[in-house]
């Protein structure tokens, strides 16, 4: 991870911007420059929803350097309430627990240390919820 | 467009190949295809390579391997589309041939891998999935194969023991395959007990790291004749992309890129999947192979680790899948796979297949399958013998 990528990536990772195609309506995360649905060029800022339910998911036992400490962890892709898919490690978990089907929200956590450039990465993780 | 065939190839022993470099073992694979089509020079050459520059440092690759390969100012180029490089390798080979652009040319795959460390190479295999939203967040590829696992076994009640039966049928095949870097037999215990990689998948449901090449000649039909071999057509070829990022496609049980390249494929051939007799397949992941049977409409979907577990993949079966051990048990030198593939396609189709792997019923159409990432592009070739 660099400093410049890290940056360049905040709107999407701390604030949950994602891109509204002003035409169909579609919702892109991360925002994109063109619909890859209708072709259209112009967007609308939107924030995304904090809750949805999770579709599939893995515990990753055998994990790259970054995330060794971590492990076992869990991943897992997850449907918000507008129909977004996101990617995210699930959180604060028994890993054995998890079920298809399960309500998580996103909540802000930092996501990896990087020695090489020495970069913290903060974003978001899903978690399951008890509420 | 003019009618293509495939008239030579080469490959060579894949595996931990640590006493030898890069440019030899592709050269190695390289002069296997030219002794075997017997030509005299070449006119053009694709290589088909992921990352020689994460893997061993070396990017250029036209230049370095023309030069190594004894062929002074020859036109040569190096394409990339992750594990799917190979076969984009051989597309462009095709379409030169076809063109009238050169006569004959050489599509060859190379990878060295284990050059690195496991983390190293995991690095490398990751730029083949969205760094941003997929890698930075802990995904790996096993990772990602197993998130369509899950969501395959959610769907359709794909079971524990239908991806084992890829495995065990893989390596049953590939225990025949000299040029295999795990030619043995493993059984349904010893991958159900296997480390665990990523849940659900264990580490007997995935394609090892290997360093290897492969290379063919594709020249015109009309020189094919001249130079006496079995003439090979390539009467297919399909190329798709997809979504690199999994999360962002509608439906992660299916292999769109996959269908959509096969339907090209099929409409250039003039056939249809149950005119083929067998195929070589992506399985760089036992799920991977259930999903492309389906995404291939050879089963429908969510039957592909019935049929599997039923033996319709096995070389008496069906139809016949991987005859070469596939990935799991040749091993995936990432870009030199797809060429691989093709390799195998071509042996079946002359009827060389060493060993016990050739099929009884000698196939008259073949099919082979390569993708990149996690199904972020496809390649799909059918080869018929003329």
């Amino acid at each position: 991870m660099f400093p410049a990528r890290e940056h360049r990536e905040y709107p999407h990772r701390y604030r949950l911007e994602a891109g509204k195609c002003k035409k169909c309506g579609k919702i892109f995360f991360p925002h994109r420059l063109i619909c890859s649905e209708c072709g259209h060029r112009e967007f609308e800022k939107v924030i995304l929803p904090d809750t949805g339910k999770l579709l599939t998911f893995s515990v990753i036992r055998v994990a790259p350097s970054q995330f060794v400490d971590q492990a076992p962890y869990a991943i897992g892709i997850a449907e918000l309430t507008n129909g977004v898919r996101l990617l995210a490690q699930v959180a604060d978990c028994d890993v054995d627990s998890l079920k298809v089907g399960m309500e998580v929200r996103i909540e802000f956590r930092r996501i990896q240390t990087d020695g090489h450039a020495g970069v913290l990465s903060y974003g978001y993780k899903f978690v399951p919820k008890w509420y | 467009m003019r009618d293509v065939a495939v008239v030579g190839i080469g490959i060579n022993k894949w595996g931990e190949l640590w006493e030898k470099s890069f440019r030899d073992i592709y050269v190695e694979a390289a002069l296997a295809a030219i002794n075997d089509a017997g030509v005299d020079h070449l006119d053009s050459m694709i290589i088909g390579c992921m990352s020689g520059g994460l893997f061993v440092g070396q990017e250029h690759l036209g230049s370095l391997m023309a030069d190594y390969l004894g062929q002074k100012h020859l036109a040569a180029s190096r394409v990339e589309s992750a594990c799917a490089s190979g076969g984009l390798a051989f597309r462009h080979a095709f379409i030169e041939v076809a063109s009238g652009i050169s006569d004959i040319v050489m599509a060859a795959g190379v990878e060295k891998m284990t050059d690195v460390s496991g983390d190293g190479a995991t690095y490398a295999l990751a730029t083949a999935a969205d760094q941003e939203y997929e890698v930075f967040h802990g995904a790996t590829f096993p990772g990602l194969y197993a998130l369509m696992a899950t969501a395959h076994m959610h769907k359709y009640g794909t079971t524990r023991d239908m991806l084992s039966a890829v495995a065990v049928k893989n390596h049953f095949n590939g225990s025949m395959n000299p040029f295999a870097q795990y030619p043995f037999k493993v059984t349904k215990e010893e991958v159900n007990d296997s480390v665990m990689v990523a849940s659900p998948l264990r580490i007997l449901d995935c394609s090892p790291i290997t360093d290897g090449a492969a290379a063919v000649i594709l020249t015109t039909v009309d020189i094919a004749k001249k130079l006496g071999k079995p003439i090979i057509k390539v009467i297919g070829s399909g190329h798709a992309t997809d979504s690199i990022a999994l999360h962002q496609r509608p439906d992660i049980t299916t292999l769109k890129a996959t269908t959509v390249a096969a339907e090209k494929a099929f409409k250039m051939a003039n056939k249809k999947i149950t005119d083929i007799n067998f195929a070589e397949v992506h399985d760089c992941f036992t799920i991977a192979e259930i999903i492309v049977t389906e995404s291939l409409g050879i089963f429908p979907a969510g039957k592909g680790g019935e049929a599997a577990l039923k033996g319709e993949t096995g070389l008496e079966g069906r139809f016949p899948i991987n005859t070469s051990g596939g990935l799991k048990s040749k091993g995936h030198p990432v870009g030199a796979t797809g060429v691989a593939q093709i390799v195998e396609v071509v042996k079946q189709l002359r009827g060389t297949a060493e060993n016990g792997r050739q099929l009884k019923k000698q196939p008259k159409i073949g099919m082979a399958q390569n993708m990149g990432g996690s199904g972020g592009s496809t390649l799909v070739h059918i080869l018929e013998v003329a």
